[in-house]
């Protein structure tokens, strides 16, 4: 009986000797940016993916929240040094650094979401956001009694400019006639976290006859979501399935897996299958889409719903094409 | 002309709701400027009151727990500030920092402790959040042409706080201009000696001044969190704090001056978010970059051309010290 326990107890600190030797030797970092982990929406895919991650392979990773722009260097590169196999950026602002420190540690691979860094040992990921957004403006367009439709974006740059751009070529694909209103929060990162200016924009489009809002702003959707409860009208989430949040006034989610893009960055690292080069994820590849599940499915009628699926299978076969944002 | 004065009727609705945490703070710092405390931790005292006011909030459902929660928690900042200058003559900007730094780090990092949501609180719903008050006959006559949409949008539908932003500036005109109190808080901030010459003590006298202000600033910080909000959010007072007080300056610390210096503060906001985008007839499209420095330029255009001297309480920023 003693020697049964003597062995279990082997087998046991084998386990455990063998998991933590495996931890030691991959490492994999991730530094989120300004808007936080928590942020419900773009950050928080990214953390869920990570924590996934570690739930499946029982590998711990380390992370960072960059609080002001001047940390994301500093964190990446603190990441490479100590050891990290791989360093995911989340957001495209953290790209100048990563591209700086990544040329710094050749030998440690990297990957930035929603940038795109030229280098041998970083992977770039990018979504094709306006697809996605294309599906969310028609389920707006749909559902709005008003024909009046309203977008509000975080930071005031191109990639943003691309989910509006998305969103209203939907909305007009339902109805030519839709009118579609645009805001953005701000020109700086802080746009990203101000659920107070979120909520006024939000009430401004509502008061301009607005009755759906899609809001592609991080944490500033808070304030947007709740104003769209506080007001009785509609929103849509970005980046996470954000539906839970407002059950019966979250009309649906514009799916960004950014998740799915951390999670395959990790292991891809561990299995040394890691893979540089740019990863363009669309509708097609699964990489965006619209979110339905019980929270929203008493705003979504069956005739809607086979509409939107209908042009899912559109853009993917290519009978859609959706133009986005082409810049200025 | 009809969409036109619907946005007006829309735009007086939002400063409304953007003035009421800048005009309660404003006034915290009109009552500790007056008793000639310099008070830049107001931006620290609201952002501490809504971190109160909303972990009460979250833990007990009550928003009238979380007022009280935002009003002790201000109020104890300010009495840290009095005890370092006035009890012991310390500087006043230095101590109105630290109290600013101080709450800018405690609160995301308590919320990150207690309920492990990157330093923001859950959110907030039902009773332990203030809500709109509707007043009597509002959705009737909000079809009346004119008289209707002013009533509807204006008058009624606002926070409790709003209403009572609004009433804190005659009341507060009454108290420094009318009282005992208000005549003692005058001249212990122009001339310390006078009145300890008349037996009044200047510390006790700023003591309750600094109160007058945690409260003030703990009803604006618990507006912030549980009313305009759903839950506190890292830095979620956003500089409205600094703003407050330079709507003081420019009000030159009387109360109703303030207030409209507050209401045009807040409506350079309304009007920044809501002409973005719109085609105005014979402009155009005028481009976002342009309307977010809006607010910034009318205030320095206003400051530099039209307030004329600002001439602050004259004991303002000197700690009393008896005998020199």
């Amino acid at each position: 009986m003693k020697r049964l326990m003597l062995s279990g107890l082997a087998a046991v600190s084998l386990a455990v000797a063998v998991s933590s030797a495996n931890a030691a030797d991959f490492s994999p970092a991730i530094v989120f940016d300004m808007g936080g982990k928590f942020d419900k929406s773009f950050n928080q895919a990214a953390f869920d993916g990570a924590e996934r991650f570690k739930m499946e392979s029982g590998v711990a990773y380390r992370e960072f929240e960059v609080t002001s722009p001047t940390q994301r260097e500093q964190a990446i590169r603190r990441m490479a040094k100590d050891g990290a196999n791989i360093v995911v950026g989340i957001g495209f602002a953290q790209a100048p650094a990563i591209e700086k420190v990544a040329k710094e540690f050749p030998d440690t691979s990297f990957a930035i979401i929603d940038a795109v860094v030229d280098l041998p040992n970083v992977r770039s990921i990018v979504f094709k956001e306006h697809e996605g957004s294309f599906l969310v403006g028609m389920a707006a367009a749909l559902a709005s009694k008003t024909g009046k439709v309203g977008f509000v974006g975080g930071m005031d740059i191109p990639l943003i400019r691309n989910f509006a751009a998305g969103y209203a070529e939907g909305a007009k694909y339902v109805n030519p006639d839709v009118e579609v209103f645009q805001n953005m929060t701000g020109t700086t990162p802080a746009a990203w976290n101000d659920p107070g200016k979120g909520a006024e924009l939000a009430r401004s489009q509502f008061g301009r006859g607005a009755d759906v809002i899609y809001a592609a702003a991080g944490g500033t959707g808070v304030g947007v979501y709740q104003a769209a409860v506080d007001g009785g009208k509609l929103a849509i989430g970005v980046d996470s399935n954000q539906n839970y949040l407002h059950p019966g006034t979250m009309l649906t989610s514009m799916l960004k897996r950014v998740d799915v893009a951390v999670e395959n960055a990790f292991k891809d690292a561990k299995g040394s299958m890691f893979t540089a080069g740019i990863q363009s994820l669309g509708v097609a590849e699964g990489g965006v889409g619209w979110a339905l599940d019980e929270h929203n499915r008493s705003l979504i009628t069956p005739a809607m719903e086979a509409r939107i699926e209908q042009a899912r299978k559109d853009i993917v076969s290519g009978k859609i094409k959706v133009n986005g944002y082409k810049g200025s | 002309m009809e969409e036109f004065f619907t946005m007006i009727v829309l735009i007086a609705d939002a400063t409304l709701r953007v003035s009421t945490p800048l005009i309660l703070a404003a006034l915290a710092g009109l009552y500790a400027e007056r008793s000639g405390v310099v008070d830049i931790a107001l931006e620290g005292k609201l952002l501490g009151a809504a971190f109160a006011a909303a972990t009460v909030a979250a833990v007990t459902h009550s928003a009238w727990l979380g007022l009280a929660a935002g009003i002790t928690f201000a109020v104890a900042l300010a009495m840290i500030h009095a005890y370092a200058c006035v009890t012991h003559k310390g500087d006043q900007v230095v101590s109105g920092m630290a109290i600013n730094i101080l709450v800018a780090g405690l609160g995301p990092t308590l919320a990150l402790a207690w309920f492990r949501q990157g330093g923001q609180t859950p959110r907030v719903e039902g009773g332990a959040r203030f809500h709109p008050w509707s007043w009597p006959g509002a959705e009737a006559v909000a079809d009346i042409p004119v008289i209707g949409p002013i009533y509807f949008e204006i008058i009624s539908g606002h926070n409790m706080f709003v209403y009572i932003a609004v009433l804190c500036v005659p009341l507060t005109a009454w108290v420094i201009y009318k009282t005992r109190f208000g005549l003692r808080l005058r001249a212990v901030g122009e001339s310390p000696e006078a009145v300890d010459t008349a037996g009044i003590s200047v510390d006790w006298m700023r003591y309750q001044a600094l109160i007058v202000t945690g409260i003030l600033c703990g009803i604006g910080g618990t507006y912030l969190s549980i009313a305009q909000n759903a839950g506190f959010l890292r830095n979620m007072s956003a500089g409205q704090g600094f703003i407050a007080l330079a709507a003081l300056i420019f009000g030159k610390w009387r109360p109703w001056p303030t207030m409209f210096a507050c209401f045009l503060f807040a409506f350079t906001d309304a009007v920044q978010t809501r002409l973005q985008g719109v085609d105005i007839p014979g402009i155009g499209i005028i481009p976002v970059q342009f309307i977010q420095a809006l607010p910034f330029a009318l205030t320095v255009i206003l400051l530099a051309g039209f307030v004329g001297k600002a001439v602050a309480p004259r004991a303002s920023g000197i700690p009393y010290i008896k005998e020199r």
